[in-house]
């Protein structure tokens, strides 16, 4: 009987209580990703010999009656983003191919210690810049409820390894959405972290104040399990918040949100979203109000603003950040021929090992920053930002969470906005604002749109180092959809074609 | 007009006008801009817990945030700031209670990151000044330089370029790079236009850069050595026609490798700049190297378009913010100004100027004080710094403090006090603990060098010296009383130098009936 079904949270009750070991519910995992993972095209490496190590590791320790976390032995699947020592670590670009990082990142590092059983890389866009997952160089990874639309992104491998139960767990960064519309258009739950939750350390910068590592899974209880295994305080991470990480795993127990105030963003719903994710929304927000949550509507004017001062700020730190790929340490290197100078064999090797929308951004965050443009661009987009986070301040002042639907809309078909970066880009306008505000976010699932049967994304902010709360809020309307429904959205994902 | 020459034309440049630097003094005003930096001397470091030591083997300090790789994130070095903070008071500068670090976005493969995490627009430490004093036809005279910004940032690695004559990247078969010291922290001294230095622009500019060397070592924060690149200076330099109240177009001139550099590079420069001027030349805004062998300044590699080094604040550091009352900490522990220092010495060990002015040259000042508190007598001990052990050091290229400890040095000179020791023997003393011999008493013991104090001992080598010499003898008695020092000589001779010649003379004379 396999267990590859089971929540994180039912595996590491079964690893504990003996009914099934590490080793076998990995290779579970590692035979159900060999029958479906030509199609989904999840994972860009597996590490079966240290997957296996791992669990055989933390079975000895539960042989020896050590007492584990309670996602000891439990399969995850990482966003090739983060490095594992002496695992490749590609980003989707071909410019680090064969690169083995010589150092754990901080995520993996917890991860490790928590007893995680990490089994291999997950694709994403090039260095987490897009929302489909089709800008790899690697190809494109393909939904699990449907093989020709994108799994979202950039964080489209790990959604769809979940979706897929290639693995139960997932890590995903965020930098203006990639955990949490790749969560929306596959049926899964994703969390971006309060900004400074989670440690940066060795996740591979795209947007350094805006990149934010966290937690991906089936249901809002495992994603808050795993959130506290992987957060806080890093001294090797600036930016990590040195404060006691929020109780998510007891919030999303709670299931109970009398009396909170939820508030609706008016600028992020309604029009220019897809009638049935507006539906959907509209009555997740009833079963809240049912559960005993009062509605309140909020208005956030500067987040019209929000995506081209994203669009400003992301490219400009990523074209700093990524300057550092140019083939004299790691990586690929290109035309070096002992007649080229290494100017002439940076300029080649980053031609090359760099795919089109990567160039698309490092060219303009080039120009935003270049002197005589930077107040007109970077400046301006540093004011917006400020602006959000003063709408924000003003929202959560109305209301301890704020609502809205995660992305405009279902899951779209591979190749319909590929050709098309504004129409791409329009994916994140709701996503957005939490990032460049350095809040906590979370999307879960709220049902399939009538129109097109394809999931639908809800998603949850909540004020800084608060992210208790959304989980508080997810894990009751989670409950509330699965009473009225009589199952989980994601048991009627429809079978894979399995090889 | 009658000429073949167009006497404008700058070909003939060197055929019109050839300015000496007096010359040029007459006619134009320089203005002086000094941008200094300093290696901080801390164990780890800017932003990763590498080693700093100079001179380890290529690419072993290093690590993933050092070598810029993926991931990696830099956290800054607490003690970096606070040396920054130390120096910013000891230069009289307003601590920022925000200030950030920013990027310099710009490729150079020495650079791991392609981009140098520095501060920009808002620098830790501003506003300060130094006071130097030099000496003019006038007498002394004091210059007030005023500081603009004391900032950190991170070194580069190095480049070595291999094949090639130049030794630079162009025209280099390849290029090794070494990144070790990439990272290491940095101290940007800026100060703000230096003017009214008239024909003494190279020696403030020196003197400067002297008494900025000095307060850096008394704050303990870098080993400050030019010749290891601890302490490096870029000079730059305008001039404009006297009395025209305008600023002339700078040159900034780089690899000033010693204080002594820094005032001929300025000479050279202001001198070539001046006969350009003279002749209806612009002076171009650019980069020179200096050459040490020439004292002239050569144009430094010339870049093709201006660089936009890109600027924003570095979004993986945080803000610095320094605790006020911390900064009061920092400001109470800071050590007495060098200049005061020196002038105490001075007086206490009552020397004068011109001996001063070698001690503080050669470096001695702290060797000195040392020996003195040991207990030698500062007139010896400055003596003997000054004179057998520089001397020595000189004769083997070594630093003269490592020779000898100031405690060896101190326990000799309190043995001449006695007269335990001669001169001659602590001489001998100090060649023997220089060899390893051991400490001074070992060395004195081994080669039996204590002063022939015994009398008995002595009447025997006097009495010898007058069985050999009668004639002499003989007109000592008759009252010849500087025929004696023959005697004297011969009694020296035979012990090996090892009497004191006082007393031999007193038991001569009077064994002879003189005394």
């Amino acid at each position: 009987m396999s267990s590859i079904r089971l929540s994180a949270e039912q595996m590491g009750a079964a690893l504990a209580k003996g009914e099934i070991t590490s080793v076998a519910l990995t290779n579970q995992h590692f035979d159900r990703i060999a029958q479906v993972d030509t199609a989904v095209h999840a994972f860009l490496h597996l590490d079966k010999e240290g997957a296996l190590a791992q669990a055989a590791s933390v079975d000895a320790k539960r042989a020896a009656g050590e007492k584990l976390g309670p996602l000891a032995g439990v399969p995850l699947a990482l966003k090739d983003v983060l490095t594992q020592k002496g695992i490749p670590t590609t980003c989707g670009s071909k410019m680090l191919e064969g690169w083995r990082p010589p150092y754990d990142s901080g995520v993996v590092t917890k991860l490790k210690s928590a007893g995680v059983v990490i089994l291999g890389k997950t694709n994403m866009d090039e260095f987490a810049m897009g929302s489909s997952t089709e800008n790899s160089a690697y190809g494109p990874t393909h939904n699990p409820w449907d093989l020709t639309r994108i799994p979202g992104g950039s964080g489209g491998g790990s959604s769809a390894a979940l979706a897929a139960f290639e693995a139960p767990l997932a890590i995903g960064t965020d930098t203006g959405g990639s955990i949490r519309q790749p969560a929306a258009v596959t049926g899964t739950v994703g969390v971006k972290p309060t900004y400074g939750g989670v440690s940066r350390y060795g996740l591979v910068a795209f947007s350094s104040s805006l990149d934010q590592a966290g937690p991906c899974a089936r249901t809002v209880l495992d994603t808050a399990l795993l959130h506290e295994a992987i957060a806080g305080h890093d001294p090797r991470d600036s930016t990590s918040i040195n404060s006691p990480v929020p109780q998510v795993v007891a919030a999303a127990r709670r299931l109970d949100v009398k009396g909170m105030k939820i508030g609706v963003v008016k600028e992020i719903s309604g029009a220019g979203f897809q009638a049935g994710v507006q539906t959907r929304f509209e009555e997740s927000l009833q079963l809240l109000v049912e559960a005993g949550a009062e509605i309140v509507e909020v208005s956030c004017p500067n987040f019209e603003y929000a995506l081209a001062a994203y669009y400003l700020i992301a490219p400009s730190e990523a074209s700093s950040n990524l300057a550092r790929f140019d083939s004299m340490r790691y990586g690929i290197r290109v035309g070096d021929d002992g007649n080229r100078g290494a100017e002439e064999v940076m300029n080649l090797t980053r031609q090359v090992g760099f795919g089109r929308e990567v160039k698309r951004r490092i060219i303009l965050g080039t120009y935003a920053l270049s002197s005589g443009y930077y107040d007109a661009y970077y400046g301006s987009a540093q004011k917006v930002r400020t602006l959000i986070k003063r709408d924000f301040e003003a929202a959560f002042a109305k209301a301890d969470v704020l609502v809205s639907p995660t992305a405009p809309t279902t899951a779209f078909k591979i190749g319909e906005k590929s050709d098309d970066p504004l129409a791409m880009y329009l994916n994140d306008i709701a996503t957005i604002p939490v990032n460049m505000a350095g809040i906590g976010g979370m999307s879960l699932p709220c049902g399939l749109a009538p129109e097109d049967g394809l999931p639908v994304g809800f998603q949850i902010m909540s004020p800084v180092m608060q992210d208790d709360l959304m989980y508080r809020v997810g894990g009751t309307l989670e409950a509330a959809l699965n009473s009225k429904w009589g199952h989980t959205l994601i048991s009627q994902i429809p079978d894979l074609q399995v090889r | 007009m009658g000429s073949h020459f167009d006497l404008t034309d700058s070909r003939f440049a060197g055929a019109l006008m050839a300015l000496n630097f007096a010359q040029a003094m007459e006619k134009y005003e320089p203005t002086l801009g000094l941008e200094v930096h300093v290696e901080l001397n801390t164990n780890s470091k800017m932003f990763c817990s590498c080693a700093t030591e100079f001179g380890g083997s290529p690419n072993t300090q290093t690590c993933p945030v050092c070598l810029g790789l993926p991931g990696a994130l830099p956290v800054v070095n607490a003690k970096a700031i606070e040396s920054t903070i130390l120096i910013g008071l000891a230069l009289n500068c307003s601590i920022a209670p925000y200030s950030r670090f920013a990027r310099k976005n710009y490729f150079y493969p020495d650079m791991p990151k392609n981009f140098q995490t520095s501060q920009y627009d808002e620098p830790i430490c501003v506003n300060g000044f130094l006071d130097v004093e030099i000496d003019t036809d006038e007498g002394p005279a004091k210059f007030r330089i005023e500081i603009e910004r004391v900032h950190m940032e991170e070194d580069t690695g190095k480049s070595l370029h291999v094949g090639g004559s130049t030794g630079r990247i162009h025209g280099a078969e390849y290029s090794l790079l070494d990144y070790n010291r990439a990272g290491i922290p940095l101290v940007e001294i800026v100060t703000k236009i230096v003017p009214g230095t008239g024909k003494y622009a190279p020696q403030v500019a020196r003197a400067y850069v002297t008494e900025l060397r000095d307060i850096l070592r008394s704050l303990g924060v870098s080993d400050v050595k030019m010749e290891q690149g601890s302490l490096r200076c870029d000079a730059n330099v305008s001039l404009a026609p006297i009395g025209s109240g305008e600023l002339g177009t700078r040159s900034e001139t780089k690899n000033v490798n010693s204080l002594r550099s820094v005032e001929r590079a300025l000479f050279g420069e202001i001198e070539r700049q001046a006969n350009r001027l003279a002749n209806g030349e612009r002076v171009i805004q650019e980069t020179r190297h200096f050459l040490e062998d020439t004292g002239l300044t050569r144009p430094g590699r010339s870049k093709e378009q201006a660089e936009d080094y890109r600027y924003f604040p570095e979004p993986d550091l945080v803000p610095v913010t320094p605790d006020a009352k911390w900064i009061e900490e920092l400001r109470a522990k800071l050590p007495e100004k060098p200049s005061t220092r020196r002038k105490r010495l001075q007086a206490e060990w009552n020397v004068p100027d011109k001996e001063m002015t070698a001690l503080i040259n050669a470096e001695l000042l702290d060797v000195v004080e040392e020996t003195i508190a040991l207990g030698a007598e500062p007139t010896r001990a400055r003596t003997w710094w000054l004179g057998e052990i520089s001397r020595l050091a000189n004769e083997k290229e070594v630093e003269p403090t490592s020779l000898i400890s100031s405690a060896n040095l101190a326990e000799i000179i309190a043995l001449i006090a006695s007269g335990e020791l001669t001169d001659k023997l602590a001489r001998q003393v100090v060649e023997g603990v220089i060899n390893g011999e051991g400490s001074p008493a070992d060395v004195i013991a081994k080669r039996g060098l204590k002063v022939v104090s015994d009398d008995s001992a002595l009447m025997v080598a006097i009495e010898a010296a007058i069985a050999a010499q009668p004639d002499t003898a003989e007109r000592i008695r008759g009252g010849n009383i500087p025929a004696a020092g023959a005697l004297i000589g011969a009694v020296m001779k035979a012990t090996g130098g090892a009497a004191d010649a006082a007393k031999v003379r007193e038991l001569l004379l009077k064994h002879l009936g003189q005394a």
